[in-house]
């Protein structure tokens, strides 16, 4: 994957969303105005996150399969990338919640949850600061990585739902569907998630590259 | 004094109505123009997060070259 098409298909995406996202016509919502356009920067951010950590589960049950130390590397730096991802939605979902919700954290489900599944990704990183032998560091962090993907699914994806939430689509109704999310915004929306994700996963490569570096020289 | 209460009363409500034309200065401008300054602070976020993350990244870039010269 050093071919440089999909860099620039992914650059050439944010761009897209980074214009057309704030000059394309958006539903007109009490309360919500302008800031509705908020969901291209905010959301593609949890959903670049979701793409990072789905790479690092392929990459722990890889290791876990043949035992490649390359592949070890591969997960924690996703991870690494991820959760970056991740602060960034969760900030800029508080600034938003300010100025709409009327508090930077309100305790919404969705909230607290986001923060416990972040919380999830740094005990994994803890957990490998904490064993100093590398295969057995490799090995138990695959495996705690392998637990961690499902239970920050269910967090971000399932529980919220489950009850009554101050984000859109949530108290038994899928996604964006109820809401106003009409083909205008798709257009946007869509091509962001692709976009961000791709950036992500760049960002991850350049730290994936640096590590094996690292390793090589100090070998 | 029905009647001086009466004027009273309504001296009173053009008070408020008075309150009310006066432009209160409260911390709006970032609710102004359809709050779209918020949509603005939250891709200035990304943005620098993503720029400090890069720094950092050419930090730990710099210190493996400078090694690998050492080396060299």
């Amino acid at each position: 994957m050093n071919k440089i098409w999909w860099k620039i298909l992914g650059s050439v995406l944010v761009l897209y969303t980074a214009i057309a996202g704030l000059l394309l016509g958006v539903p007109h919502l009490a309360i919500l105005n302008e800031t509705i356009r908020n969901l291209y920067f905010h959301v593609p951010m949890w959903f670049a996150m979701l793409t990072l950590f789905s790479i690092s589960v392929f990459y722990s049950i890889k290791y876990l399969l043949y035992g490649k130390e390359s592949d070890d590397i591969r997960a924690i730096e996703s991870v690494n990338v991820g959760i970056i991802f991740s602060i960034l939605g969760l900030v800029t979902g508080a600034v938003w919640a300010k100025f709409t919700w009327g508090q930077f954290w309100s305790f919404d489900v969705k909230q607290n949850f986001t923060a416990v599944a972040i919380l999830l990704y740094f005990a994994y990183l803890v957990l490998r600061n904490a064993i100093d032998e590398e295969q057995k560091r490799a090995k138990i962090s695959a495996i705690y990585n392998i637990f961690a993907f499902p239970m920050m699914v269910v967090l971000i994806m399932v529980l919220p739902r489950l009850s009554d939430s101050l984000h859109p689509g949530n108290g038994g109704n899928p996604g964006f569907n109820s809401y106003d999310l009409d083909s205008r915004m798709r257009a946007v929306l869509y091509p962001a998630f692709i976009g961000w994700s791709i950036i992500g996963y760049w960002i991850y490569t350049i730290r994936f590259r640096i590590r094996t570096l690292e390793n090589k020289q100090n070998l | 004094m029905k009647k001086i209460i009466f004027a009273l009363m309504l001296l009173l409500s053009s008070v408020q109505l008075f309150a009310q034309s006066n432009d209160v200065e409260m911390a709006d401008a970032l609710r102004s123009n359809g709050k779209i300054y918020v949509v603005v602070i939250c891709i200035v976020i990304i943005l620098l997060g993503l720029l400090v993350y890069l720094f950092s990244l050419d930090k730990r870039l710099k210190k493996i070259e400078k090694k690998s010269s050492d080396k060299n």
